[in-house]
């Protein structure tokens, strides 16, 4: 993955956790600049899970992901400049501006968005497996890919949700679903929306292996993914996460955030996965404190590189509107 | 042949000449189709390329679009177009945004195939027409085969179309006879005059094309020549084969087994104004399904749907219209 800032003598997985970090923290901030509309979804707190899953998945995987994607897509290698670009809507956006932050696209990385529809992604996955099985191999590619999907608590409340955990094992395809369990729905806590609040039981109903892990715990993150990637390359059909995390900001830009404790937030802040990994890093002598500090460093030059590139982009004329609803002009 | 027999042929040519190519859906395999459509195909090419769903139509349906954005050739099957409304989040967030939405970098090469139409006393569950709703949606098309001749050809357009396409095949026009077609079929996007006429333009579509030949040929007798143009593509319309029949008759009926309401037969009397206003000599009048759920008792869904009789009212309404 090109552009990623080369240290290789910094430990990639905190990296990765910065850049989603700064990233978000300046996305905020500009957006309250008013640079920028639309939704925007902070992913601060959940770091941990982006930059621990996506180390395991190979370039031939596919990743299917929510609106809340941009450490998704930041740690699958999808540029940071193409990101910034594409919050601001300029055409040399991931999505050539089309989609915004909600909806990042990137082929070139088999990244297939940015999906707002809550649970919408997973029949996506279902189906992009589903080609991997039977897709004649000499013509496209190993048959051992897997489609990486990740989503939200709340989407296990939807039908797709079932109906695709159930067409993934009930066909034995080599899905990896990714729950980002960070106990909201919006503003709707867990036991508010589940009667049974275990959702990796839920996917043991469908005879998914499955299991819960510390989302605030890279490490273990990945662990657990390296794990069950192997075990669906092996064969052995889809499996389950639930990852365990917590959004430190609100749902959105939006929401005012009345519907749960400054206590619990605090509670959470305590294992900020950032601050837990470099303590960690630190106490194991790989890195210390200038060394993270350069780290830092580093990343802020990124961002504010990609604030440029996203500043100096153009927009779309709008003569190009009604480009791409068909392949071909004359469907129309 | 039948038009069944007909999309049964063009499943087996499409399966048996692109290894991409499968056909997914409920019962679509061992059953052998709900309308028996693809009864045999499931013995002939295995459970792997005639792949029986589960009833999760939002599922299989999103499966068939994540396998075609990765190169397949999927051909997913939705038994009536009223259980197409529960894959309705798939078809209009995905299938029609996708490539849009992402700057033209995917493209999504479905077909979904399914049945529409009343006229089998299925009552208010099974029985009523949305193709028009379906043809709301920029993005995907929209294909109605009227004919054996189609229902045998149009597979093969759809397949090669880089876009979501969704065929509506029509339940009561299963054991329509005809032959298959001896060479390739008109393109897809261009609506056909199925009987030539000078008074009137008769614009239908689907089952509703039988309904309007039998009406054409009884009027006549009453030195009426309607002209009855099939659209078989209901998104994008061809409005020139329409503009170009209406410079000739100067009047038309359009009949739609939608409800009238916000019906693709409202679409097509608005294009009529923005395109051939000044060719009429008479305002349009539409032949649609009443604005009822379709009620079970015979007597009362031939009432509400449109029938010979009501077109050649309405029909002989407005050639005896004079300004
Ligand atoms: C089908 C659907 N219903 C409702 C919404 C509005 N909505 C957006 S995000 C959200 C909450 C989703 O929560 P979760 O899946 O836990 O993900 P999180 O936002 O916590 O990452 C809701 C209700 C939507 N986008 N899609």
């Amino acid at each position: 993955m090109s552009d990623r800032v080369n240290l290789p003598h910094l430990p990639h997985l905190l990296h990765q956790m910065i850049r989603i970090r700064q990233f978000e923290e300046k996305a905020a901030e500009l957006y309250s600049s008013g640079k920028f509309r639309g939704f925007l979804h902070l992913y601060i707190g959940e770091e941990a899970i982006a930059a621990g899953v996506m180390p395991s998945l190979n370039a031939d995987d596919a990743v299917v992901s929510t609106y809340r994607e941009h450490g998704h897509a930041l740690a699958r290698g999808v540029s940071m400049n193409s990101i910034m670009a594409e919050m601001y809507g300029k055409v040399e956006g991931c999505s050539h501006g089309r989609g915004g932050s909600m909806h990042l696209f990137d082929i070139s990385r088999k990244f297939y968005g940015g999906n707002a529809i809550v649970a919408g992604g997973l029949p996506l996955a279902v189906g992009m497996a589903l080609a991997m099985k039977l897709r004649p191999s000499s013509q496209m590619g190993p048959s051992t890919s897997l489609a990486a999907c990740l989503f939200g608590d709340g989407a296990v409340a939807e039908g797709a949700f079932h109906e695709s955990l159930n067409l993934a094992a009930l066909w034995r395809l080599p899905v990896l679903f990714l729950c980002e369990n960070n106990f909201y729905a919006m503003g709707t806590a867990l036991h508010r929306h589940q009667a049974e609040t275990d959702l990796a039981l839920k996917a043991k109903g469908y005879r998914i292996a499955a299991h819960k892990i510390d989302g605030m715990d890279v490490d273990a993150v990945e662990k657990a993914t390296r794990e069950a990637v192997c075990k669906i390359r092996e064969g052995q059909g889809p499996q389950f996460l639930e990852l365990q995390t917590y959004r430190f900001r609100p749902h959105s830009m939006f929401d005012p955030d009345l519907y749960r404790d400054k206590s619990e937030i605090e509670k959470w802040r305590a294992h900020d996965p950032i601050v837990s990994y470099s303590t960690i890093l630190k106490k194991q002598g790989v890195l210390d404190d200038a060394q993270i500090e350069h780290l830092e460093a580093k990343v802020r030059e990124e961002v504010q590189g990609a604030v440029a590139f996203a500043e100096s982009g153009t927009f779309e004329p709008v003569e190009m509107l009604t480009r791409d609803v068909y392949t071909l002009e004359a469907s129309k | 042949m039948t038009y069944r027999e007909a999309l049964r042929l063009g499943l087996l040519k499409a399966l048996e000449s692109d290894p991409r190519v499968f056909l997914m859906g409920e019962d679509v395999g061992a059953y052998g189709g709900a309308y028996a459509v693809s009864k045999g195909l499931y013995e002939r090419f295995g459970p792997e390329r005639i792949r029986d769903t589960p009833l999760s139509e939002n599922a299989f349906v999103g499966a068939g679009i994540g396998a075609a954005m990765m190169g397949m050739r999927p051909i997913v099957e939705v038994m009536t177009i009223n259980f197409a409304l529960l894959a309705l989040d798939q078809l209009v967030h995905n299938a029609a945004t996708l490539r849009h939405m992402s700057g033209g970098q995917i493209s999504v090469p479905l077909v979904m195939r399914t049945t529409s139409g009343a006229g089998r006393q299925l009552a208010a569950q099974h029985s009523h027409s949305f193709e028009g709703w379906f043809a709301h949606i920029p993005g995907i098309k929209i294909l109605a085969p009227a004919s054996v001749e189609d229902a045998y050809g149009m597979l093969e357009f759809a397949l090669y179309d880089p876009d979501p396409v969704l065929i509506v095949e029509y339940a009561s026009l299963f054991n329509l006879e005809g032959h298959l077609p001896e060479k390739a079929i008109p393109p897809v996007n261009q609506a056909l005059v199925r009987r030539a006429g000078s008074s009137i333009t008769l614009v239908t579509y689907g089952a509703m094309v039988i309904k309007a030949l039998t009406a054409a040929e009884e009027l006549a007798s009453e030195g009426i020549s309607t002209e009855v143009i099939d659209l078989r593509s209901l998104r994008p319309l061809d409005m020139a084969t329409i503009v170009t029949s209406l410079t000739k008759t100067h009047r038309a009926v359009i009949v739609d087994e939608g409800w009238k309401s916000g019906s693709l037969a409202a679409e097509i009397m608005a294009r009529i104004m923005e395109e051939g206003f000044y060719e009429l000599d008479a305002p349009v009048e539409r032949v649609c399904t009443l604005e009822v759920p379709i009620p079970y008792p015979r007597h009362l869904e031939e009432a509400a749907i449109p029938q010979p009789e009501t077109i050649k009212a309405a029909i002989r309404r407005v050639v005896a219209h004079h300004v």
